[in-house]
Order: structure tokens, then C-alpha cells, then sequence
């Protein structure tokens, strides 16, 4: 009758050592609609698709200031994505109130990926760590009645003493620092893209990297035309506080670099075939869950 | 953060004195200091002497001391509470430390901190009885900036508490300038601790200055000033003073 014993929640172990739940929130995030992140040593350039959940409705905004000095683009539960950009604001204000500096973006990281975590762990141990963890983290937020993972994957774009930053947090608790990134539905192939191109990204200038950023974004395109009302596009870099690009400038962008739409072609499809599939039929996931998405390295928990 | 003290009694509002945990009144205490920018960095310069009362109680008291890489901090005012702050950015500066992650506060976040601290005892009725002074260079910028028991803080190009207010600092107004050499600078602080020396009565002729600059710093052992007390100013020190003994 069960499928699967050992996914109803967060604290049961596979045999084969696994978290499904935690699994299935990493899938969330896979079918959230694509966000992209690169940065050169002075600028990050957040990106996202805006994808409407009916004719008749706008989009959801997938993109969040949280401080001049950071940003986030998020995929997946955009509620969840939401809370957790809450706390993160929070986290800023506080330390710019206390310090009169801005919060170093590793440490908002860690915070954050701390604060994931906790919503995986196992009650008994949660008390444990919010002890541990009083000093680091504020408790206001911490999921003590709701137990299930963050279905939400962040990348963090951020400015402090030490350069410029692009980190992305997946509802395991695992953050990781990357030069370039993307995550959800069809990201691989905005990844195929940026691995192709990340050793440039280095010593790009800000408009080159937006360049970057939105043809990656229109890797992640299927069949549709790329125009600015379909993607949103965000800046942090040296002498610029993070800021959304606003609309006009996307399409100007767009126009001049002419990199409207060619169609998409069909290899980047079983990315988004396998993620679906996995979607539907969690049991599925579960056999081949490690075979799915073998390269796309770092997701795995 | 906790700097919360240990239990406090609920009688609180009303009741007698004797059952406040509070601090109501200084018991040791330092007496100015005085610092100021130069050239390559911060001065700062600060007496030994530790005042019970009126008394002269201590005599090799360390009121400077380095907190983290970059910022030097001057106390005057209650000891055992600048002892207590001194635990307060010991705490700070190590969990700072244990990130370990190439970021790390400077003396603009320990004065900033240092502010907040203070301001919020004092909005507990229960001050930390001193003032501060915080100085500190990182990445090439001096900063130098004050704290009171209240909370009070400002930056300045020079700084000094209590009596260095009165009688050092219109020294400094006049002779501070933004290229002074360690020499110059160290000439000025001495100039700037021998009229105190003369005129407040808890300073002592025991001093230590001590430097910050980006190569890091150092507290000088402790020294003091040859004194002229001949000078016939000090002969009648009350004569024209109507009403003084």
C-alpha cells in the first residue's frame, strides 16, 4: 500500500541513509521557475524568469533586496523564500544597528543555512542547538512547530570587505560558493552556459556581465520570446547598492546586444523531463533520485 | 547578546537603597584620558593612578588596552566596570575571531558596539560608570571617537574625559594639526598630561602613552614628566580667588 515507509517526515532515515523529505524539498526548488547568479571580482548580477501561474494572474517576485549590500533570487516555495528573506533583513538590521557596518555576507550565509537546518533537525536536538546557537542566531524565526525543510533554494548576491560574493543555500542546510550559478526548472542549461563562459567572469565589466546574466536566463527559455517583461534582473557591485534593473533598461539591454529569440534547442530538455518526473512520482525519485541529476554536483546532500 | 546582570531584586521602584544591585556611585576610578590623531595613526595617553574616593589608592593601574587588531581603548571612570566592558569585547573579539572568514571588526563596529552597550545599561538605570575613548586604524582609515556613561558619542580628530575636557582639549584646539609627527604628537600629549597633572587633583605623575597605526601597537611602559612646581603661579595658587581657602 506505502510506496515509500520512510518519507512522511523529516526525521526518518532510509535504510539507505537518506531524508527523503529533505530530498523532496531539493525538488522544489527544481521546479521553481530558474534563477541565475554570476559575479566578477566588483559586481554580482542576480537573475530570474517570472513565470505567471495563470493567464489572468501576474507573476511572483523572485528577487529581494535585503540590504544596499545584498540581494536575493530565490526558486522554488516562494512563501518559504519570502520568510526566509525576512530574516535576513532582519539579521542586517540588526548588525548594522548594533555595528554600524554592513553584515558580512558569509556570515548571513551560515545564519541562514544554520536557520534551514534547523528546520530539518529532530526536535530534541533543535532545543539543543538553539541553545548553542543563541548568540548566533535570532530566535524569533526558528521553526519549532512546523517541522519540514524549506522548499526554497537562494542564491545570495552580496558586497563586503572581501569582495564580491555569490552563494547559494539549498533547503538541505548546504550552502556553497560559486563563481556562477543557476536553480530551477531547466537550469542546466543556463549552467551548460556559464560553464562555458565563467572563466571570463572574472574581470568582466558590470554591463558585461548583465549581458551574461540574460542569456543565461534565455537558456532557460523554452520556445518563448526573451523580452524584459518575462525576466527580472538585478545589480550589486562596488559603488552600487543592490538594486532591481527596471524594465525599459532590461528591453534596452535586450535590443542592443540583440539577443532576442532565437528558438531553444531541444537538447536542453531532459533536465527538465527528469525533474518532473521526479516530481510526480516521488517513489521513482527515490530509485533514481542519485542517477537523475549526476554533474550537477552540489545539490547532493 | 546577554550583559544582562544577575538577578535583581523586584522590590525595585521602591525600595530602599541597600537592595538596589545597581550601581549608584564610583567606588575606584581613573582619572582623563587624552588622545588624538597624527600622522600614521592614534596617540593616546592616560595616567596609572586609581582613586578610591579621593583617596590615591592605586598607583600602576592599566587604563589602555588593545582590543582585536585594530582599536585601542581608553577608560576613565569606574575600574572594575572597565573590566567589565574589557570581557564584554574579549567575548566579541573571539566569536569575531572564530568565523574565521577574513572579515573582522574594526575600530568604527567596537566604538559603535561600545555605544550601544553603554546606552543600554544606562537605559536600565544601571550605567557602566565611564568614559570611553576608542581609537584604532584599519585599511588605512584613523578613526577616534568618545563614549560617556550615558551613551553619548562623537568622533573627533582629538578626544579627551572628564578634567582632559576642560583643560586639555582647548590645548589640542590650538596646537592639533593633521600632520603631526609620533614626536610632535607625543610632545602634545605630554604637554596636555602635565597641565592635569598640575591642576586634577586624582591624576598622577605615572603615565603610559600608547600608539595604534596600521603596523599594529604598543603601550609604552610607564613614565613620568619632569614637573616645575616653582612657578609663581603655583606659589599663591588662591590668591585673586575670592572665596576660595
Amino acid at each position: 500500500m506505502f510506496r515509500n515507509q520512510y518519507d512522511t517526515d523529516v526525521t526518518t532515515w532510509s535504510p539507505a541513509g537518506r531524508l527523503f523529505q529533505v530530498e523532496y524539498a531539493m525538488e522544489a526548488v527544481k521546479q521553481g521557475s530558474a534563477a541565475i547568479g554570476l559575479r566578477s571580482k566588483t559586481h554580482v548580477v542576480l537573475g530570474c524568469v517570472n513565470k505567471a501561474n495563470s493567464e489572468l494572474s501576474s507573476h511572483q517576485k523572485k528577487i529581494f533586496k535585503v540590504d544596499d549590500h545584498i540581494g536575493v533570487a530565490i526558486a522554488g516555495l516562494t512563501a518559504d523564500g519570502r520568510v526566509l528573506s525576512r530574516y535576513m533583513r532582519n539579521e542586517c538590521i540588526n548588525y548594522s544597528f548594533t555595528y554600524e557596518s554592513p553584515l558580512p555576507v558569509g556570515r548571513l550565509v551560515v545564519q541562514l543555512a544554520d536557520k534551514a537546518q534547523n528546520s530539518v533537525l529532530y526536535e530534541n536536538e533543535l532545543t539543543f542547538k538553539a541553545v548553542v546557537l543563541e548568540t548566533l542566531i535570532d530566535q524569533v524565526c526558528t521553526q519549532r512547530s512546523w517541522k519540514r525543510p524549506y522548499g526554497v533554494g537562494l542564491l545570495v548576491a552580496g558586497l563586503d570587505e572581501s569582495g564580491a560574493h555569490l552563494y547559494y543555500n539549498c533547503p538541505s542546510g548546504n550552502y556553497f560558493e560559486y563563481q556562477a550559478f543557476a536553480i530551477g526548472s531547466r537550469s542546466q542549461a543556463a549552467k551548460t552556459y556559464l560553464e562555458r563562459r565563467f572563466e571570463n567572469f572574472k574581470d568582466s565589466s558590470r554591463d558585461d556581465l548583465v549581458k551574461d546574466a540574460l542569456m543565461a536566463i534565455r537558456e532557460t527559455l523554452q520556445g518563448e520570446t526573451f523580452k524584459s517583461s518575462i525576466c527580472t534582473v538585478a545589480v550589486v557591485g562596488v559603488g552600487e547598492p543592490f538594486h532591481v534593473l527596471d524594465q525599459n533598461t532590461v528591453q534596452q539591454m535586450i535590443d542592443a546586444f540583440d539577443i532576442v529569440g532565437e528558438q531553444e534547442d531541444p537538447a536542453a530538455e531532459p533536465d527538465t523531463d527528469a525533474g518532473q518526473d521526479a516530481a510526480v512520482e516521488p517513489g521513482a525519485a527515490a530509485d533514481q533520485g542519485g542517477s537523475t541529476d549526476e554533474g550537477v554536483a552540489p545539490m547532493d546532500i | 547578546m546577554n550583559f544582562m546582570d544577575s538577578k535583581q531584586p523586584e522590590s525595585g521602584l521602591l525600595g530602599p537603597e541597600s537592595d538596589s544591585q545597581r550601581t549608584l556611585y564610583p567606588y575606584v576610578t581613573g582619572t582623563s584620558v587624552v588622545a588624538l590623531k597624527y600622522k600614521d595613526g592614534i596617540l593616546m595617553a592616560a595616567d596609572m593612578g586609581g582613586s578610591y574616593g579621593s583617596t590615591l589608592r592605586y598607583k600602576s593601574v592599566e587604563r589602555m588596552k588593545p582590543i582585536g587588531k585594530h582599536s585601542l581603548l581608553g577608560a576613565s571612570g569606574e575600574i572594575s566596570d572597565f573590566q567589565e566592558i574589557l570581557r564584554f569585547l574579549d567575548e566579541l573579539i573571539l566569536y569575531d575571531n572564530m568565523w574565521d572568514d577574513g572579515n573582522s571588526l574594526g575600530p568604527k563596529e567596537v566604538h559603535n558596539y561600545l555605544t550601544r552597550v553603554m546606552y543600554n545599561r544606562r537605559n536600565k538605570f544601571n550605567p557602566l560608570w565611564n568614559s570611553l575613548v576608542l581609537g584604532g586604524v584599519k585599511n588605512g582609515q584613523k578613526y577616534l571617537g568618545t563614549v560617556s556613561m550615558i551613551g553619548v558619542n562623537f568622533e573627533d580628530n582629538h578626544v579627551a574625559t572628564g578634567f582632559g575636557n576642560h583643560l586639555a582639549r582647548p590645548i589640542l584646539r590650538q596646537e592639533w594639526h593633521e600632520n603631526l609627527s609620533f614626536e610632535d604628537g607625543v610632545k602634545l600629549l605630554e604637554k596636555c598630561m602635565r597641565v592635569l597633572l598640575y591642576r586634577d587633583r586624582s591624576a598622577v605623575n605615572k603615565l603610559q602613552i600608547a600608539k595604534i597605526t596600521e603596523e599594529g601597537m604598543t603601550i609604552s611602559q610607564p613614565y613620568s614628566l619632569k614637573t616645575h612646581w616653582e612657578l609663581s603661579a603655583f606659589q599663591n595658587p588662591t590668591q585673586g580667588a575670592v572665596g576660595s581657602w
